[in-house]
């Protein structure tokens, strides 16, 4: 609860009109992209700048309200879903691109600016940033730089986290930092702007953020290989690895994403195939048509059923029509899609997606997989029933099963979504207890009162796991 | 908080927890794929209740008893265009339009309207649409209005602007209607001028038969240049769209039924329409009535064979076509881009016209802010999506301003008027640019 003394005063900083309360207002800032998690704020604010943000986070502080910092909500790992009430902040009013600097190539940009927004912007000046997450059309940078988002160009860009290179925060007592520069060597200190990606606003609230840029890759050409089994495509992406070529993209989907894709979009993939690989190259003409031409070799040294180069732009987009779609393929056949991101090194992609078969059928469950093939992050999907308790809890053990192999086999609980409240449980399964100690005391050191973002990262209890030793 | 207000929302929460499918509702993943399609979600900066997504969580939430069916619930649903772009982009395949309409429906009946409102909505919606009759007499109205001289006197004394909000502008920019012995007299069968090559029914409306009947003709005369011969059943009646986006699911069902009927008698490949939002509703005649085991299966064989006049133009190929040399824009009609999923055959259709350059405006698939009755009822909100409708359309240079739905037109005739372009812009039917087209070229010829 807000007291009516606090109300008083955020509204005076932001104005009656960026204070809201209504029903309405609570309700739809109360969830996230996850499936089952909802709960309802104390209030919605929209700060005008940082040093509205400032202000709200002293009065917070004095008043131990939580204070839950959120993008558009289309995470995947209930992090912005306000479990312990408190107020939402929303960036609406702070989404300006603030410079483009072509000399130093970096952008900067407020915390509410659309992804996607930046990078036409970007690209329109030749200028590229990499990280494209599948969300990128409705979510913020501030939220995928919180979440450590990923994307499809992982392989051989890197992700989020590699392009972010200075930061304002606000930290929990109110104080305005900046991290970073623009800069590509900078060794004063601890890296602060490292510590803030992925950090799932429990250590302060991003109020501006400059990115890293790259001049944009001349050609692309696209791919689609058909497989008999999962081991052959698993092979091909080793070896592709290990002819020295770092695809831009290298997607999978394994044998019943493919029938549900087909059964949904009928774009002719045979449903009896075992996988599909797409792989993008891009860069230089004479590299992509190159690296292309090597790789479809390999895909049939490894026995691909059969390998389609795209001749067009528009050919090349059909093919990715295929990866693209198995979400919304999936997300059709039962009412409650957990789309899952459990991470493995990539010469262990095809023992971790047989595992996840065995486990499903062990457990009863409907799982389906797809993913980064080239960076080892799988999405296994679970199309099921949240009122279904009974199976619900199937569903459960059958992830717990999957992170507990993930991490078995050197992975990790998640690749690109983030801990939030979804993984928290299973933190320690990572980190050790010694780890999640070590987190937890930086938590404390920033954010004493812990009004950050409370409950997310960090479960009130573990799971107790059979194997302890990594 | 009055008593009797109270009560009023405990009704509707126990009704909407009656009413509502709780299965489709639970169907939205949140994953927010749909806020960037919806204009008042980007119209308001990003009020995450004005999008769908939020809408749903609203219903949602009422069903589940977290929040009450309040004012302000009410006026979330209210502001909301009914455009479905949100469907298109949405992976779980929500049917929002569905829930909408079934939410408005049961708040309607809940509603207690002031007199003049209940008096106004019974005329409308039971007195005047479904009455084929009364249409014309009302257009006859108009036409004597126009006709007479009383409009220019009307005009020229700003006795318009007596009229609230928008109505004065909408006045100026109605059509001339026809007269009222032209209304009475429609064919109910029109000869193809070659040989067959398909035979359609016409679904001629109710607005587009006596305000916009010029529309039809054209669109009788092109078929019959195409080589269709076209059959217009006599007892059709309107199609229930404005019903069933303003909560009158039951004068909708009742429409639906009669025309099913009048369609059934007649031995047609399809059943053209030239009104997207007409269309949009007769292609879901077929969920309209899936509980009543009397008609669903017989809705959804009228469904079935629904098509828009520009995918069968396409489809049977038009005669040359020809116009002055002129830069072309085209509005989409939401609901029939985002329902009947038409929207490649208008533009294809627009780019064969010789002497067309067609330039696309950024957006075209956005609403306009028309959205039925919603320009009268949520003024400040359409006119706001409207004007930047206008500054898109405007960046194109485009002489001609292509829609291909009623109101969606009367709408971009109020842009034009309100962005000062009357001599430079015009706002027209794709049937009646295409008959154009047809003539012109024949003329030249």
């Amino acid at each position: 609860m807000i007291s009516q003394d606090a109300k008083k005063k955020l509204q005076a900083i932001v104005g009656e009109e960026n204070y809201l309360d209504s029903k309405q207002s609570l309700v739809a800032y109360s969830y996230d992209a996850t499936p089952n998690y909802q709960a309802l704020p104390d209030a919605v604010i929209k700060p005008r700048n940082t040093q509205d943000v400032s202000e709200i986070v002293k009065v917070c502080n004095e008043y131990k309200i939580p204070i839950v910092p959120r993008g558009n909500a289309t995470n995947l790992c209930a992090g912005t879903c306000p479990l312990e009430g408190g107020i939402v902040m929303i960036f609406t009013l702070m989404n300006q691109l603030l410079e483009l600097d072509e000399e130093n190539l970096t952008v900067t940009v407020q915390p509410g600016l659309i992804t996607l927004d930046m990078i036409n912007a970007v690209e329109a000046k030749g200028l590229f940033y990499p990280p494209d997450p599948s969300s990128m059309k409705i979510s913020t940078i501030a939220g995928n730089i919180n979440e450590g988002s990923g994307g499809l160009r992982g392989l051989k860009y890197g992700v989020t986290r590699d392009y972010v290179i200075a930061l304002e925060v606000v930290l929990p007592n109110g104080n305005i930092i900046r991290t970073g520069g623009k800069l590509a060597k900078d060794v004063a200190g601890y890296d602060f702007t490292r510590l803030m990606v992925g950090s799932e606003g429990t250590l302060g609230v991003i109020t501006e953020a400059t990115l890293k840029l790259i001049p944009k890759p001349e050609t692309k050409k696209t791919m689609l290989a058909l497989y008999d089994s999962l081991e052959a495509a698993g092979r091909t992406v080793s070896k592709i690895i290990a002819n020295k070529i770092i695809p831009t993209t290298l997607e999978f989907l394994d044998q019943p994403t493919i029938r549900v894709v087909e059964d949904f979009a009928k774009i002719g993939l045979p449903t009896d195939v075992g996988a599909v690989l797409l792989i993008e190259q891009d860069g230089p003409l004479e590299v992509v048509e190159r690296d292309i031409k090597r790789m479809a070799e390999i895909c049939q040294e490894e026995n691909a059923l059969s390998v389609q180069i795209a001749q067009t732009d528009e050919e090349g987009t059909a093919l990715t029509t295929a990866r693209r779609s198995a979400l919304s393929a999936l997300a059709r056949l039962k009412p409650t899609t957990i789309l899952e991101d459990a991470t493995v090194p990539r010469s262990k992609i095809a023992e971790m997606v047989r595992e996840i078969e065995v486990i499903a059928k062990r457990n009863n469950v409907q799982i389906c997989t797809f993913g980064h093939a080239g960076d080892g992050n799988l999405h296994p999907t679970c199309m099921t029933d949240a009122r279904d308790k009974e199976e619900m809890h199937r569903v459960e053990i059958a992830f717990e099963e999957i992170f507990e192999k993930a991490i078995q086999l050197g992975g990790t609980i998640t690749g690109e979504h983030g801990v939030g409240v979804m993984k928290s449980p299973y933190l320690a399964w990572k980190l050790g207890e010694e780890g999640v100690e070590a987190m937890k005391t930086l938590k404390m050191a920033f954010d004493p009162n812990n009004i950050m973002n409370p409950g997310k990262m960090f479960a009130k209890e573990s799971r107790k796991r059979v194997v302890v030793n990594r | 908080m009055s008593a009797a207000n109270d009560k009023r929302q405990q009704e509707l929460a126990i009704d909407m927890k009656q009413g509502m499918d709780y299965d489709e509702l639970i169907n939205c993943m949140r994953c927010g794929f749909c806020l960037p399609a919806c204009p008042t979600y980007r119209e308001s900066g990003g009020n995450e209740a004005a999008s769908p997504r939020g809408r749903i969580a609203l219903m949602k939430a009422v069903v589940d008893g977290i929040m009450e069916p309040d004012e302000d619930f009410e006026k979330q649903l209210s502001q909301c265009l009914g455009c479905r772009a949100c469907e298109p982009a949405c992976p779980s395949g929500m049917k929002y339009g569905f829930l909408l309409e079934d939410a408005r429906d049961i708040i309607q009946k809940k509603k207690k309207h002031s007199l003049p409102v209940k008096m106004l909505r019974n005329v409308v919606f039971n007195e005047l649409f479904p009455k084929p009759n009364r249409m014309r007499m009302v257009s006859s109205l108009l036409w004597f209005y126009q006709s007479t001289g009383i409009q220019k006197i009307a005009q020229a004394t700003h006795l318009t602007k007596i009229a609230p909000g928008n109505l004065s502008a909408m006045e100026r920019v109605l059509p001339k209607v026809p007269s009222p012995s032209k209304m009475k007299n429609r064919p109910s069968h029109v000869a193809s001028e070659g040989v067959a090559k398909k035979k359609v029914a016409f679904f001629s409306g109710c607005l587009m038969d006596t305000m916009f009947m010029d529309t039809n003709d054209s669109t009788l005369y092109i078929l019959s240049k195409s080589n269709c011969e076209i059959v217009i059943p006599k007892k059709q009646n309107c199609c229930g769209a404005l019903h069933a986006h303003s909560g009158e699911k039951d004068g909708a069902k009742q429409l639906a039924k009669e025309n099913i009927l009048a369609f059934e008698k007649v031995e047609a490949e399809y059943i053209i329409s030239n009104a997207g939002g007409c269309g949009a509703l007769l292609v879901d005649y077929g969920h309209l009535l899936k509980d009543d085991p009397e008609w669903a299966d017989r809705a959804k064989a009228f469904s079935a064979k629904v098509k828009d006049i520009s995918e069968v133009l396409y489809e049977v190929g038009m005669p040359k076509m020809r116009l002055e040399p002129q830069t072309v824009t085209y509005q989409d009609s939401c609901h029939l881009r985002n329902v009947m999923g038409t929207f490649s055959a208008p533009r294809k259709l627009l780019q064969s016209i010789e002497g067309v350059t067609f330039t696309e405006m950024k957006d075209a698939d956005r609403c306009c802010g028309s959205a039925g009755v919603y320009n009268i009822i949520e003024q400040e909100m359409s006119m706001q999506i409207l004007d930047v409708k206008m500054k898109d359309a405007k960046a194109t240079k485009a002489r001609t301003l292509v829609t291909a739905n009623p109101g969606c037109l009367l709408q971009m005739k109020l842009g034009i008027e309100r962005a000062g372009l009357q001599k430079d812009v015009r706002g027209i039917h794709i049937v009646d640019l295409l008959a154009e087209a047809v003539r012109y070229a024949e003329g030249q010829a």
